[in-house]
């Protein structure tokens, strides 16, 4: 690549990048993962070219590694992203951030009727369409679509 | 967890609801049988409902087990904030089965999740109500001498009505045609009618309810139409009257037809039609004794042999 149009970024040894967000939920994953209260080493990129996007946004993270939890709700606002696992500066792990089969405590049911709005206890949603987004709650059966989720 | 609870319709397999009605059949013959001699059964009413908690600890009472329980949270602990999961517990310790009704949706199955003593939904909000199924099924089974290929008429609101909905569900074996009438405010759910398609069943839409779009039914089974559900109240003025059946409809239906409501009724079915031998609604609230007394014994454990016995 042209060395003009290389990213100055250095390379981490050790933690994730998050590549391919689209531009427009970047922030949204940023507050997800709630980035702003951390104390680690952590660069942004918005609005990047993308050939399978035209503008990406990528995070990359130094000494971090996510937890399944963590993944899952990026899944569910930027299904494409793909997730590297950095060690000894040499990506170990890339993974395509497609929807789980199940949610659990990640969503909060719309249904106000439902049990797990009214319990202390986690909520748990079948993902029925996964190319759709479509997730079902596995104690109402009320279904909601990706968007219309309130992430909890 | 979870063991043999009976929280949704949905579960049964078409041979289970099959054993289910054959031994509701045997209770009717005799519905009181010692079989629970040993056994405390909690009835744990979160929501009040007198018919169906009646009809359950009757099943309870002709089986010769205890009843335990509350008839309204009120005077509980529930009242002072203690969690489902909390009362579930505590009542685990005594009962050897739970039947509840709760104003929550989910409330049942998450129940079943949190103890090892079996659950009975007795309706958890506008979302299950097995048993009812259990008695509708059995109601028809009895009155028709089978399940399959029937035309079955479903009529008031089909929005909100949970009957109405896991009564498809609970057909979906037995090759019915469904036929739905009801105003457009009430119409039958998108979900639902995808429902039908998944599952081969047809079904056909009717707005206007008269002598002739009744006619080819073998099971009209009426609902209410409920004021409160109604966000445009003109719209109720007009359509309140649309949707009751009376006697003089009854003149083109078929020899063989029965209808059904699950009760309680205001003013959507006619008194003059209580007296048409095709009037069954009150019998349909007797089968729900003997559905009852055979749900109760599946989930305790008990088989078809042993109720013989």
């Amino acid at each position: 690549m042209d060395t003009k149009n290389k990213l100055l970024v250095a390379a981490i040894e050790n933690g994730s990048v998050i590549d391919h967000i689209p531009s427009d939920k970047l922030f949204t994953v940023v507050s997800l993962l709630g980035l702003e209260k951390m104390n680690l080493k952590i660069t942004i990129g918005f609005n990047l070219t993308s050939k399978k996007l035209g503008k990406k946004g990528i995070i990359k993270i130094a000494d971090k590694f996510f937890t399944d939890n963590e993944i899952n709700k990026i899944s569910l606002v930027a299904p494409h992203a793909v997730l590297n696992i950095i060690r000894d500066y040499e990506v170990v792990e890339k993974r395509d951030l497609s929807l789980p089969d199940t949610l659990i405590g990640i969503v909060k049911c719309n249904n106000p009727k439902c049990i797990t709005n009214n319990e202390p206890m986690k909520t748990v949603f079948h993902v029925v369409d996964k190319e759709k987004g479509v997730l079902q709650c596995h104690y109402c059966e009320k279904e909601q679509t990706k968007e219309e989720a309130v992430i909890l | 967890m979870g063991n043999r609870s009976l929280v949704t319709i949905a579960d049964l397999t078409k041979e289970k609801i099959l054993y289910l009605l054959d031994m509701a059949k045997e209770f009717e013959k005799n519905p009181n049988r010692k079989i629970l001699d040993d056994k405390v059964v909690a009835t744990l009413f979160f929501e009040p409902s007198t018919r169906t908690r009646l009809s359950f600890e009757t099943a309870v009472n002709r089986l010769g087990g205890r009843v335990i329980g509350f008839a309204n949270p009120a005077n509980t602990s529930t009242s002072k904030g203690e969690s489902l999961k909390d009362t579930i517990k505590m009542v685990s310790n005594y009962a050897d089965l739970i039947i509840m009704r709760h104003f929550l949706e989910g409330a049942a199955l998450y129940a079943s999740e949190v103890t090892n003593v079996p659950i009975i939904n007795a309706g958890d909000g506008t979302h299950q109500h097995p048993s009812q199924t259990m008695l509708d099924l059995y109601s028809i089974q009895k009155t028709q001498g089978t399940l399959d290929n029937l035309n079955i008429y479903l009529v008031g609101d089909l929005k909100y009505g949970r009957t109405v909905h896991s009564l498809i569900m609970a057909m979906r074996f037995f090759h019915p045609t469904f036929h739905f009438i009801a105003p457009d405010e009430l119409k039958m759910p998108d979900i639902y009618k995808e429902y039908c398609v998944k599952n081969n069943i047809k079904y056909v839409e009717h707005s206007d309810f008269n002598e002739d779009t009744i006619a080819n039914a073998d099971i009209l089974y009426m609902t209410r139409v409920q004021r409160e559900r109604f966000t445009d109240l003109v719209e109720y003025e007009r359509v309140k009257n649309v949707y009751i059946l009376h006697e003089s409809m009854l003149g083109k239906t078929r020899p063989n037809m029965k209808i059904l409501h699950p009760l309680p009724r205001i003013n959507e079915i006619s008194d003059d039609v209580d007296n048409n031998e095709k009037a069954y609604y009150f019998q349909q609230a007797q089968n729900g004794l003997y559905a009852r007394e055979a749900i109760i014994c599946d989930v305790l454990g008990f088989t078809l042999d042993q109720i013989k016995q």
